[in-house]
């Protein structure tokens, strides 16, 4: 299983998946320069990420502290999501995102 | 030395957890210390990212919240009355003839100490800033992070960015001193306190001020001089708001800022201590906390503390040269328990 996420500077990554682990924790195991400053606790939204829009249509609703959170995003786009808050699952095999400008260290 | 220095044995950058618990064990060896934190408030990331989620890791404390572990903390280190200097930034190092350092903040504050102590976290607290060309060029004249002097904003056409309290509080509160006044938020929905929403969207209602639910895309004017910000909503499209000035309120984020400038080496924003002593490559300066790194090196509020202690052994042979050192516990010393005021 496996992830794809795009850095600042458009290139791809092919990142193995980890079942219960959140998209933030994958993408900064990998060694990816993104912030998440609060690590995960959904505080910062320094773990912001574009998920590709049929992607974003299989994910999970939002939380509505996630919802909040985003607002410290400095530009929200349709399919902002903060990766924290992504748990993966199987089901999410595939999963491309790509990280927004404010995410990344 | 120098005129209107504070003179002291310890100064320590940061008032996060790690920053504060050093007070003690630096106290208890009967070292004195003046604290520099940038935030308006003590606690670090448990006061300014957690204050009200709880913390379960702290031996001997089964739950406690960020607000909480700070104000414990606090109460702790009373005793040693610890002298802070708030909303300030750690600037300025410079080495004095005798070997002691000398900090200047950038409120123009100036402590001299045989001894410095990094306890910077991730970093020191400033806030998020809009991507947008040019912004910095309009900082401090037309643009604006906080509101130091309401009175800066008379008579002006004031754009306040964001959906949170900060946001929400200085629409209300800068409405009725502006020319004109305007919110600009991505959605129509408020992270803020209710009340506070109730009282923006009266505003709205009543025609007193603006609401846009939009995104920034760019600023027009002539730096530093602002006469507008493009916008971009949904229904609206792309649109000039025309404003003078612009407060942006996304909240903060962590950056090194001026400890890099220290001297000291720095591996990927982190300090490189030993763990004997915690000290960095430059005899006199210590990082303790989030701000250090060595092999095995978590990122705990415990091992802080931990480090901290031993920092402090190590701090008072320079700060107190030729003096011996004498291990005692708190529970057994009269000495201790004296400086504790429990005696
Ligand atoms: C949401 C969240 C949950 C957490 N949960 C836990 C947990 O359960 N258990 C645990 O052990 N840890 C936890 N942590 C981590 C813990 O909060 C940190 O390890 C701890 O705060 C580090 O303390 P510190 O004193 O080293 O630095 P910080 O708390 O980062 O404080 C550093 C301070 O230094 C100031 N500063 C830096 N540079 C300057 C300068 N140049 N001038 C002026 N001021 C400056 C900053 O403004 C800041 O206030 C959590 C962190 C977050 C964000
Ligand atoms: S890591 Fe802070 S909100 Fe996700």
């Amino acid at each position: 299983m496996k992830i794809l996420v795009t850095d600042g500077h458009g290139v791809e990554h092919e990142i193995e998946a980890t079942d219960g682990w959140t998209v933030m924790e994958m993408i900064r195991d990998a060694g990816l320069p993104i912030k998440a400053e609060c690590g995960g606790s959904c505080v910062c939204a320094t773990c912001h990420v574009i998920v590709e829009a049929d992607w974003f249509a299989k994910l999970p609703e939002k939380t509505e502290e996630e919802v909040d959170m985003l607002d410290l995003a400095l530009e929200v786009f349709d399919t902002s999501r903060l990766s924290c808050q992504i748990e993966f699952d199987p089901s999410l095999d595939g999963l491309k995102v790509t990280l927004a400008p404010d995410a990344i260290m | 030395m120098s005129d209107n220095a504070h003179q002291t044995d310890v100064i320590i950058v940061g008032a996060g957890p790690v920053g504060l618990f050093a007070v003690f064990e630096l106290g208890l060896l009967g070292l004195k210390t003046h604290l520099v934190d940038i935030l308006d408030r003590i606690g670090g990331q448990c006061a300014e990212l957690y204050p009200e989620k709880p913390i379960y890791d702290i031996p001997g404390i089964p739950v406690c919240t960020g607000q909480e572990l700070t104000d414990k903390l606090m109460e702790q280190i009373a005793p040693f009355d610890p002298q802070f200097h708030l909303s300030e930034m750690a600037e300025e190092l410079t080495r004095l003839d005798n070997g002691h350092w000398r900090l200047k903040t950038d409120a123009g504050t100036v402590l001299e100490a045989p001894v410095l102590v990094i306890a910077a976290g991730g970093g020191s607290f400033v806030p998020k800033k809009p991507h947008l060309e040019g912004l910095d060029d309009y900082e401090g004249e037309s643009v604006f992070y906080a509101v130091r002097q309401m009175e800066r904003f008379r008579d002006k056409s004031v754009l306040v960015a964001g959906g949170g309290d900060s946001a929400l509080d200085w629409f209300i509160a800068l409405q009725p001193i502006a020319r004109k006044i305007a919110l600009v938020h991505h959605r129509d929905g408020f992270r803020a306190a209710p009340h506070s929403v109730e009282a923006m969207r009266a505003i709205v209602a009543e025609g007193k001020g603006e609401l846009h639910i939009a995104q920034m895309k760019g600023l027009e004017g002539t730096a530093p001089h602002l006469t507008g910000v493009r916008l971009e909503g949904k229904e609206t499209g792309a649109f000039v708001h025309e404003c003078d000035m612009l407060l942006p309120f996304y909240g903060l984020t962590m950056k090194l800022g001026p400890v890099a400038e220290f001297g000291i080496n720095l591996e990927q924003n982190l300090i490189p201590v030993d763990t004997a002593k915690f000290e960095s490559n430059v005899p006199g300066i210590f990082a303790i906390g989030d701000i250090n790194t060595y092999p095995g090196k978590l990122k705990l509020i415990l091992s802080g503390f931990h480090e901290a202690a031993l920092m402090s052994q190590a701090a008072f042979k320079i700060a107190r040269p030729g003096e011996r050192l004498r291990f005692q516990y708190t529970t057994s010393s009269s000495e201790l328990q004296k400086k504790l005021g429990v005696r």
